[in-house]
């Protein structure tokens, strides 16, 4: 097992240093810092010096990826590739181009993210497994098929419907939670409320479409004829049997995502003012903080890998076929 | 009256509705007494399963509908059972097995667990007791360390491990009827035969009904008291074994008898069944089988037998049996019709070597761990010598896994060898590479297994002929070559103008009939037939077998005939050569090998195939255990620890060859000293 | 209709089309302007009918289309589809209109406004501009402004709107009546145009099937057909309904009012479809090479190009999607500001975006199919046909073109259809985010970010939201339920999941 781990872990270096070699290139090869400081500092009548001060208290005033004019290793340490590309991997995010420091703001930001993402994950499958549950087991009747056109037309609304139309009901026009913000502790429920309702109701139409494939799916095995042949009841077949083996891609889809929980979501978040990681994304992308944007690039690729690593050895729990090796 | 279980009358399954719907069982009727074995025998697609699916009601919903008729278990009707009440029926009185008994278990779910489902479902047991039952049941179907097996999943069993959990299930709720649909089909012989005497055994034991759904006569003729065979959703004929296996009567049966092939059918076609079985989906106005039989009139067509009973209490539904019917009958074709007992000459021996292997190995790595080293190998092929000459079959028998289809593709090259040399009229294919190999290739060509994949779906049949003959340049014009598709296609008994239709609408014997006109259209000399007839009926198994026959004969081809069943190897083989575990094991003559089997695994081999005659049941005990992993093969003799006559030293040293005459060799310690 | 025909009425059509085009090239007193997405749209037009003419020839390919045809959900959403896609052409064919001849130059000047057909054909109420909002339907604006009334005082009401109702003289009572009358003639217009379009047909068919039209008719409307005419019948009667109300209604009227510059909001919606259908077809096109080839050739191949091909994917799908747009465009952004020499004029600007947009799109979506393919060929590999043509020497690139390409093409349609409705949802989350397509670009993700910053008004402004989220919806559920019947029909082993399934 901790083999294994081990393995896995190996595998993941040539992936993030792959992602860390694509954003510098984007960032730094696809346009030069002197774009970037021009278009910070307002595109008309940029002057050379306010240029050079605009690059120099970022740091991007010095050779991309080596630096003849130091001395020593410095040649390569020097860089921007080794200051702002290199140090990502031991999580040193440096300065935010307004001067902020990005780890710190991470740190803060990426619990509210939690707090909303993590309660639209759970409801949202819990919802989702119990619908399609009850449409499978009315499978090749009416209800399955109404059942399957409103999961299609609901997955047919735009997510921004749901919250425009939550805002506007919940919150203007029933006064029942603010429309938006946040606060730290327990009083954060009520800010919170309304964005996990709408989280939930957006993905509820392709949540139980994909969970009624798995389950109709299942129900087609020979196992399950077995398990009918014993005499089971059809509640039994379905809760023992299908859902059991339904679990296992359920499960491990869900895995994947959850380290992911912590970037947020970008739009509900800035929609309803979360102070999370989706919103600091968002923001940052108006100012244009490239800083901001990179270091959650590779975050977010990081996140991605250990969900990765998290889903193959949820395999091996879940699933008794799995061995690691 | 108490002793009849089971009484099914006039059953009709449709699958579909209005005129088109497809009438799988249409009009059944039997009854299965208290104790005996019912066997109900029928090619694919006559109905036999769905008939069983019927009665225990477990037919996919929508789409088959029981629309008419009784099945009474002691009086009471399953069909209109409510399905409350249905669920004890199920599992509890009625008990089913299946065919796949890969699928058919609960990937995770362990083996007790879902035995002892069934045991608190129809027996209301549970904890100690049921643990207690649980090993028991393991026990009585033969399951060794029932104890431990229990807590273990259904992948980490082999596939006679998992039938004989299947059928523990079954047994949980004590039933008085058990439903076997092709219990054995997927297994290997070695392990038919434990599955078989196991089922003898625990009806002797329990006295429970057996309902056997099967298309193997020989299984029918192993297990079963009572046969009934069904044709196109019909029963056709009704008898007790001995009778039906001293004389069958309907036309059909008659033919699946003379349609199987054997070792005193060597210098005779195989009686075939012409045309194919007729389309459901339509409502019968005759006789369904009388486009295929050779004995019909105009009344077979126009009018539909009925089922009659004869004094013996046989049963059958053929007109020939009808006295008034059959006075009507044209005089010119009273007397039957005999198939014409073609004799074909065995071709003098040339003795010309075409193909001399030696020591093939096949070896794949297993790589593990943190750098993904090379822990192990699959040991598929192990060193495999012998040779073909030409116009002559060399038979490759063993069970599944045993390497032979690896062995077969690494001749032609298709997967490289990892040692030993392929001498193809004296060029070594080993060192041949890229462009000179790809000119070989016209020399040997494979026939494959499954008619359904081996053929592009969005190809037509011209296209794919045409392939073989574009690649290597046979033909260089087009319209050379479409007259050579047209050539093959006559070659293969198929018309021309079926050249421009794609694979799906071919049947099974169809498709590979333009297999094997495929393989042909590049002139080969050498053909691998890689198990060409096993997913093929019985009936249309005897029409690619006499064919293969005939152009052996017209062409000088040689086949390496790869297979698992032994009667076909007695009628097509000249040479056998039987493999364990990667390795030859004995090698011979067809008649040496089977007629005097030296190696043990040979004769268990032979001694477990069902012979379809009833008086021959064989009071032998079957081969004991599974296949090992070709992983890690046994030290010594491969097959030692499932040898009856195991000694020290089959222990320790694999034993080398002893030549027991011009051509029959074995590697058996038995031998050695003998030979020595 | 044989093969033949069809083929030879294709030709015909394409013929016809390029004469005309030439012909309006040459003599039309417009300067035609061909943008990049246009291009494309009609490579990927010209792609559609070949496959189209080849697949009629084929049997296996005529097959599972059959299929769709008969799915009657499937037929009402390739009706309401068929409707966008046409407002989508006639948007991509891009003119600039000649400038009055003012100086006497010898050389004729063109306006700097690209417009389209479309543009072309709404022009009143392309340029029935108002002062800013006015609700739907409305003859006032709706924010107060000062007017200076004749006598010189001055007063603050809601002015009448100059293109809106211009013509009644009594908003208050006459509106009613008058969108009334409007909504009668243009329902009785509709059912005139549907029932000729009802007679053609019928007609047709009974010529095609030698039927009397009147037997032909019966059959047709009790549903008989193997292709369920009634319901595309139904369903063309809906959308002529509509579009006749549509049409007669917006000359007089804004029908879903005017946003905050008194732009027409229908207009603005009908030209944001092109944005859609663009996004939601492009960036399959640009990603399906690389997909295709990376997949086939890792599944078949293995070895060093799977490890290479399987790096490749990872790490780019490892990279979380939304990100890696955002990243790219705000890149984009940076170029395009530094290099305003590259653009003539700005509808090419917000065209190269929009192009640039798809293609990364493409890049973040290509891993799936990609993976996809790469496992079936996996399969295919493996199959005996394959392993009988290398038996044969057939060399690997025609096992691929002949053997494997053929085989997996039912997936790559499949992941086509599947597609197309999350990337028209996704252009407007983008849009919203700021990585979407150019701020002066029609698109629903556009009006539905301008008009959101308007939630906090008093009463609240909500056409633009609706009328984006309306038409949007539509084309999405439509694109849903096509792809549905297009799996249904394609997939052998999803077959029991669709929608007919259920009955």
């Amino acid at each position: 097992m901790i083999n294994y781990i081990i393995r896995r872990f190996f595998y993941a270096i040539p992936i993030l240093i792959g992602v860390n070699l694509l954003t510098f290139a984007l960032f730094f090869v696809v346009n030069t810092p002197d774009d970037m400081a021009r278009m910070n500092l307002g595109m008309k009548r940029v002057t050379p010096e306010a240029m050079e001060k605009w690059k120099h208290e970022r740091g991007y005033d010095k050779p991309l990826v080596f630096n003849g004019g130091a001395a020593g290793s410095e040649k390569f340490t020097d860089t921007i590739f080794y200051d702002k590309s290199v140090k990502l991997f031991v999580f040193e995010f440096g300065q935010s181009d307004s001067g902020r420091d990005i780890t710190y703001d991470i740190k803060q930001r990426m619990w509210p993210s939690l707090v909303v993402a993590l309660p639209i994950l759970l409801i949202g499958l819990l919802t989702n497994i119990t619908f399609a549950l009850l449409v499978a087991f009315f499978r090749a009747t009416y209800i399955d098929f109404w059942g399957v056109v409103l999961c299609v037309t609901l997955m047919s609304i735009s997510s921004l419907f749901y919250i425009i139309g939550g805002q506007y009901l919940v919150g203007k026009l029933w006064h029942l939670v603010p429309i938006s913000g946040y606060e730290e502790g327990f009083d954060a429920l009520k800010f919170v409320v309304l964005p996990v309702m709408v989280g939930v109701a957006s993905g509820i139409g392709s949540g139980i479409r994909w969970y009624r494939t798995i389950f109709l799916e299942e129900m087609g095995k020979d196992y399950v004829r077995t398990a009918r042949a014993k005499g089971l009841s059809e509640s039994l077949v379905l809760f023992r049997h299908v859902l059991k083996n339904a679990m296992i891609p359920i499960l491990t889809g869900v895995v994947v995502i959850l380290p992911l929980l912590f970037m947020g979501n970008l739009v509900l978040e800035s929609f309803f003012g979360i102070p999370g990681l989706g919103s600091y994304t968002i923001d940052a992308i108006n100012m244009q903080d490239f800083a901001i944007v990179r270091s959650m690039v590779f975050l977010g690729s990081i996140l991605y890998i250990l969900g990765l690593l998290l889903t193959d050895i949820s395999y091996t729990l879940v699933d008794p076929r799995v061995k690691l090796a | 009256m108490t002793d009849i279980l089971l009484q099914v009358e006039n059953l009709k399954t449709w699958f579909g509705s209005g005129a088109g719907a497809v009438r799988a069982v249409d009009g059944v009727s039997f009854e299965i007494k208290r104790g005996e074995t019912f066997a109900l025998l029928g090619e694919s697609g006559c109905g036999k399963s769905v008939t069983s699916l019927s009665i225990m009601r477990l037919l996919s919903q929508p789409a088959g509908q029981v629309v008419g008729g009784r099945a009474l278990l002691e009086g009471q009707d399953l069909l209109r059972l409510p399905e409350v009440k249905m669920r004890d029926v199920r599992g509890g009185r009625v008990a089913m097995i299946f065919q796949e008994p890969m699928t058919s278990l609960n990937p995770v779910l362990t083996v007790g667990e879902q035995i002892c489902e069934s045991l608190r479902r129809h027996r209301g047991l549970k904890g100690e007791k049921a643990q207690a039952a649980l090993l028991e049941l393991l026990d009585a179907v033969g399951i060794p360390d029932p104890r431990q097996r229990a807590l273990e999943y259904p992948h980490q069993l082999s596939g006679g491990m998992k039938q004989r959990i299947m059928i523990s299930i079954a047994l949980a709720g004590e039933p008085e009827l058990l439903i076997a649909d092709e219990p054995t089909t997927a297994l290997d012989v070695t392990i038919q035969a434990q599955i078989l005497e196991l089922l003898r055994t625990l009806q002797k034991e329990r006295g429970m009904s057996i309902m056997l759904i099967t298309h193997d006569l020989g299984v029918v003729a192993e297990l079963a008291d009572r046969v009934a065979v069904m044709y196109a959703g019909q029963i056709v004929e009704q008898a007790s074994v001995r009778e039906f296996f001293n004389a069958p009567q309907h036309p059909y049966s008659r033919k699946l008898f003379d349609s199987l092939p054997d070792i005193n059918k060597r210098k005779s076609k195989l009686a075939i069944i012409a045309g194919s079985v007729p389309n459901l989906g339509q409502e019968f106005k005759g006789c369904r089988f009388a486009d295929r039989c050779e004995l019909a009139w105009q009344t077979c067509r126009d009018v539909e037998p009925v089922w009659q009973i004869s004094d013996e209490g046989r049963g059958i539904r053929c007109h020939l049996y009808d006295a008034q019917l059959l006075s009507g009958r044209p005089v010119s074709q009273v007397a039957p019709v005999v198939v014409e007992e073609e004799v074909v000459p065995e071709k003098a021996n040339q003795q010309i070597s075409l193909l001399e292997i030696n020591n093939l190995k096949v070896h794949y790595p297993i790589h593990k761990g943190l750098f993904k080293r090379r822990v192990g190998q699959v040991h598929a092929v192990d060193g495999v010598s012998f040779n073909i000459e030409t116009g002559r079959t060399l038979a490759l028998v063993g069970e599944s896994g045993c390497g032979k289809t690896t062995a077969g593709k690494a001749i032609l090259q298709l997967i490289r060898p990892t040692a030993g040399t392929v001498y193809f009229q004296g060029t070594s294919l080993n060192d041949l590479r890229g462009e000179s190999l790809r000119k070989r290739r016209a020399d040997f060509q494979i026939i494959f297994q499954d008619p359904y994949s081996s053929m592009n779906p969005r190809m037509r049949v011209a296209d794919i002929i045409e392939e073989g003959m574009t690649a290597l340049g046979v033909e260089v014009s087009r319209q050379s070559r479409q007259a050579r598709v047209d050539e093959l296609l006559t070659q293969v008994g198929l018309s021309p103008s079926m050249k421009y239709r794609y694979p799906h609408e071919f049947s099974g014997g169809q498709r590979q009939r333009i297999c094997i006109a495929r393989a042909l259209a590049v002139n080969p000399k050498l053909i691998v037939c890689d198990e060409p007839t096993s997913a093929l009926d019985v009936s249309v198994q005897a029409q690619i077998l006499n064919l293969l026959k005939r152009l052996q004969d017209e062409l000088g081809l040689s086949y390496l005939f790869i297979t698992h069943n032994l009667s076909v190897v007695a009628y097509l083989a000249h040479e056998v050569a039987v493999m364990y575990l990667g390795r030859i094991v004995e090698r011979g003559t067809v008649e040496e090998v089977l007629q005097n089997p030296r190696h043990p695994y040979t004769q268990a081999l032979l001694a477990a195939v069902p012979v379809p005659d009833p008086d021959s049941r064989r009071e032998i005990s079957p081969l004991k255990g599974d296949m090992p992993s070709p992983i890690h093969p046994p030290a010594g003799c491969h097959f030692h620890p499932r040898c009856p006559h195991a000694m020290p030293i089959c222990h320790d040293i694999y034993p080398g060859e002893t030549v027991l005459s011009d051509k029959h060799r074995v590697h058996c310690h038995l031998y050695q000293d003998s030979a020595c | 209709m044989t093969t033949k025909k069809i083929i030879g009425s294709v030709t015909l059509v394409f013929v016809a089309a390029s004469v005309l085009l030439v012909f309006a090239v040459s003599f039309l007193p417009v300067k035609f302007v061909v943008l990049w997405t246009d291009v494309l749209i009609f490579i990927l037009c010209a792609m559609c009918m070949g496959f189209a003419a080849y697949a009629s020839q084929h049997e296996h390919l005529r097959a599972p289309w059959r299929e769709v045809a008969r799915d009657r959900v499937g037929v009402i959403a390739v009706v309401f589809l068929s409707a966008y896609l046409v407002i989508g052409l006639l948007d991509s064919v891009h003119f600039r209109m000649p400038l009055p001849d003012v100086k006497q130059s010898t050389e004729q000047q063109y306006s700097n406004d690209v417009l389209s057909v479309l543009d072309w054909m709404a022009t009143p109420v392309r340029e029935g501009v108002e002062k800013s909002y006015s609700a739907p339907f409305a003859a006032h604006l709706y924010v107060k402004e000062t007017v200076d009334l004749p006598d010189g005082s001055k007063v603050r009401l809601y002015p009448r709107l100059q293109h809106g109702g211009a013509h009644l003289n009594n908003p208050e009572q006459e509106r009613s009546g008058d969108i009334l009358n409007t909504s009668l003639s243009s329902i009785f217009e509709g059912m005139v145009v549907w029932a000729v379009l009802t007679v053609l047909l019928i007609s047709w068919l009974a010529r095609r099937h030698h039927r009397p039209v009147s037997e032909m008719f019966g059959l047709v409307m009790r549903g008989r057909t193997e292709i369920p005419w009634h319901v595309i019948l139904l369903a063309t009667a809906i959308l002529i309904l509509f579009a006749m109300l549509a049409m007669n209604l917006s000359g007089k009227y804004h029908i879903f009012g005017t946003d905050k510059v008194g732009q027409d909001t229908f207009y603005q919606t009908l030209k944001s479809i092109r944005t859609g259908l663009v996004i939601g077809t492009l960036t399959t096109l640009v990603m399906l090479p690389f997909a295709i080839l990376a997949g086939i050739a890792a599944g078949y191949f293995r070895g060093l190009a799977d490890d290479v091909i399987q790096y490749v994917y990872t790490t780019l799908s490892s990279i979380p999607g939304v990100l890696l747009i955002a990243a790219a465009i705000l890149m984009l952004q940076v170029y395009m500001a530094t290099h305003p020499e590259l653009f003539e004029t700005a509808a090419a600007r917000a065209d190269l975006r929009l192009l640039f947009l798809c293609i990364i799109l493409g890049v973040t979506s290509w891993t799936g199919l990609c993976r996809l393919l790469r496992g079936e060929a996996m399969k295919l590999r493996e199959m005996d046909y394959i392993q009988a043509a290398v038996a044969f020497g057939v060399g690997h690139f025609k096992i691929i073109g002949r053997h494997i390409l053929p085989n997996v093409m039912h997936i790559v349609l499949i992941s086509i259809v599947l597609d197309f409705s999350s990337l028209v949802l996704a252009e407007a989350v983008l849009s919203y985010v700021g990585v979407g397509v150019d701020p002066t670009m029609n698109s629903w993700g556009n009006m539905i970010n301008s008009a959101r910053l308007e939630m906090a008004r008093e009463p609240i402004v909500w056409w633009p939201l609706l009328a984006a989220f309306i038409f949007m919806f539509v084309l999405v559920l439509s694109a849903n339920l096509f792809a549905d019947a297009v799996r249904d029909a394609f997939d052998p082993r999803l077959r029991r999941s669709g929608l007919r399934a259920c009955l």
